[in-house]
């Protein structure tokens, strides 16, 4: 029989903010709904988000930025995604973002955005989708 | 516990009220529920301007002195922010409230990668003298405060305010600084910390005694409540950590060989507003009694005006919602008329579009109006602690220094504040708390305007502040220009100082001041205390 996989997601907190409310609420939401979540802890580098990411071989990568450099942070982020090979992984986004920001970085290659206010189920859905299709 | 709650029949008629503190609301009350709680006007409150304060630390309230208003400003080049302080105060702003970039805040200079798309982003960009002469300019500092938003290089910041004071020529003993300086909260919530919790103390202290003799307007520090509360925390945890934050500050002082009375007359505290408002009046009301008695009972402070707590109550950004923006200028203004009752001694007001993006010109000016037609139209000045003798709001308050004081009782138990901070346990109460908030919020039990009722109707387009690619290159061009001009000699012999002084462990104000008027860097003189403290080791949480 067909074990089903656990999905397991990195929620990381990628530059110089420290405001974790949110990111940590995420996590623990995603615990509660049967995911297994790493949370990569504060003023985390790409590189060393990239690494956890390979480290810990996790399906999908969510980055927590309130600060509004969520435009170069992703960019960085999905640029050195390709370049170690694991651009398979996916890339969700939450944070203080901007409506017109998030068909920005859907362009960029981020497959769900979750502004502040999002209801928990709906990032919930939204990686329950995902781990169906994988 | 953290999550407030009513109970409701079929007929929406409310059976019970339940704080986030975890206080049980009566539908009425009487002479009797003051009984209850022991209530005595000469024990509990007394005259205001008279111990415990309860009523307010000045007899006569906003009668003698107004609120002062500080809204939190400050983005892009010292110039932008320089233009935007006077643009405020020609509206009428009584105080600075400076808002720095996250690379300044972590200790990065402008030109640092780990500062790349964060340079001027949330705040102005600080990476030498040159920086605050400009940001500084035309403010006359003998007559104006400025509050300084920053906190694990706090005591750098505070040199460099001294350092422009002087270069434009007035005397230490007249500027009025307030660096907010509280790095155990920064661990709690926030997340601006560097080093580990024993040096980052250490660094706390070494501004409160460099101030007392050197810069006696200057409050070296400001307790934060506020951000334990915007992550999570309880209104009773809010002000239990932030005394027991203040009294770790006073140990390091205390230790030191100083007498209480001689600083802690300084000390100042930021809290939050937002939450039923009833919890919050009695909040307060009850954070000065405690703070008072603390300060007597613990510390044998002597001096009556020692006792004040003297408070920024505002902001109370995460009750503010990211739907319907516009309802946030309704909720400012009733923030606003909380910290009013409750006697704030200053105030400022999150804007309302800060769900989106850093304030626009015109929504701060929004949030300064707003606490401006409180003080002048609605007559909040007219008289002391107007809620005094309420049989709810004495009650309550009553309940609420309970709750306080079982709080404080809770981390002490857990091994006081530092441990509980080092070890991650008020972190993970926070952050347990904030999830069932959440939860609470998804299911419909706590009810919030646009988000889970009343969502019909189109929510406003937020002008959004634009991020200037152009200020971040200028501002590394202009560090450019200060490191070419300044003396490598006297930037080589003030770090050197700087180095052995902080591994002798000797207080580095008078140092990090020498370093500030040579032009090192942010950069430059965090990296001595990096080399030297080492970072903070985050506890995990999960």
């Amino acid at each position: 029989m067909e074990v089903k996989k656990r999905l397991k997601i990195l929620i990381a907190k990628p530059g110089l903010d420290g405001h974790d409310r949110g990111a940590k609420v995420v996590a623990q939401a995603l615990k509660e709904a049967g995911m297994e979540v790493v949370y990569s802890g504060l003023h985390r580098t790409i590189d060393q988000i990239v690494n956890m990411a390979i480290q810990e071989d996790v399906d999908v990568v969510g980055l927590s930025i309130m600060s509004g450099a969520h435009i170069p942070i992703t960019q960085k982020l999905i640029q050195k995604m390709q370049e170690r090979g694991i651009s398979d992984k996916l890339v969700f986004v939450g944070g203080v973002i901007p409506t017109r920001d998030i068909q920005k970085l859907k362009d960029m290659g981020v497959a769900g955005v979750f502004p502040g206010g999002t209801p928990l189920s709906e990032t919930i859905a939204f990686l329950q989708s995902v781990a169906k299709k994988g | 516990m953290a999550v407030a709650r009513y109970i409701k029949d079929e007929k929406d008629r409310i059976l019970d009220v339940i704080l986030e503190s975890g206080i049980h609301v009566k539908p009425v009350y009487t002479p009797k529920d003051l009984e209850g709680v022991g209530f005595s006007y000469e024990k509990d409150l007394a005259d205001p301007g008279q111990y415990p304060y309860t009523r307010g630390i000045h007899p006569l309230g906003y009668r003698s002195r107004a609120w002062t208003t500080r809204q939190y400003t400050g983005f892009g080049t010292p110039q932008e922010t320089n233009e935007r302080f006077k643009l405020m105060i020609s509206h009428g702003q009584t105080g600075l409230n400076v808002a720095f970039d996250l690379p300044t805040q972590m200790g990065y200079d402008s030109d640092d990668s780990m500062a790349e798309g964060e340079v001027g982003r949330v705040g102005m960009a600080v990476d030498t003298l040159r920086d605050f002469e400009i940001a500084f300019k035309d403010i006359r500092l003998d007559k104006i405060g400025s509050g300084l938003t920053i906190n694990a290089v706090a005591s750098i910041m505070l040199a460099m305010y001294q350092a422009v004071a002087e270069k434009y020529g007035y005397d230490p003993k007249v500027i009025s600084a307030t660096p907010q300086n509280d790095i155990l909260k920064e661990m709690i919530g926030r997340g601006a910390w560097i080093f580990p919790v024993e040096p980052a103390v250490k660094l706390v202290g070494d501004t409160i005694e460099y101030s007392m003799k050197v810069l006696p307007r200057t409050n070296p520090v400001s307790v934060c409540g506020y951000h334990i509360r915007e992550s999570g925390a309880t209104p009773a945890q809010e002000i239990a950590c932030a005394i027991l934050i203040a009294n770790a500050y006073i140990d390091n002082v205390i230790a030191r060989g100083h007498d209480v009375d001689d600083f802690v007359g300084r000390f100042s505290f930021n809290l939050n507003v937002f939450g039923n408002m009833w919890e919050q009046i009695a909040k307060f009301r009850a954070a000065r009694k405690l703070w008072a008695r603390n300060l007597k009972e613990k510390y044998g402070v002597k001096k009556p005006e020692n006792l004040f707590l003297r408070g920024l109550f505002g902001g109370g950004g995460y009750g503010l919602t990211k739907a319907q923006p516009e309802n946030n200028i309704m909720r400012g203004a009733y923030y606003a008329l909380v910290a009013a009752l409750s006697g704030a001694q200053t105030t400022a007001l999150c804007s309302y579009d800060e769900a989106y993006t850093i304030p626009t010109p015109h929504s701060a000016l929004i949030s300064l109006r707003t606490l401006q037609i409180l003080m002048d139209e609605m007559g909040l000045r007219d008289t002391v602690d107007p809620l005094a003798g309420s049989y709810f709001i004495e009650t309550l308050t009553k309940e609420m220094e309970h709750k306080i004081e079982e709080e404080m009782e809770r981390i002490n138990k857990f091994g006081g504040i530092i441990k509980a901070v080092s070890e991650g346990y008020i972190q993970r109460l926070v952050a347990r708390q904030a999830y069932e908030v959440e939860k609470g919020l998804e299911s419909g039990e706590l009810l919030k305007v646009g988000v889970n009722i009343y969502k019909e109707g189109e929510s406003m387009e937020v002008e959004l502040h634009e991020y200037n690619w152009e200020s971040a290159e200028k501002q590394i061009e202009s560090l450019r220009a200060v490191k070419r001009e300044r003396s490598q000699k006297d930037v080589t012999r003030t770090l050197k100082d700087l180095e052995v002084a902080t591994k002798e462990g000797k207080n580095v104000m008078p140092y990090l001041v020498e370093c500030c008027k040579a032009y090192v860097t942010v950069g430059e003189m965090t990296n001595i205390f990096r080399q030297i403290f080492g970072e903070f080791n985050e506890p995990s949480l999960f």
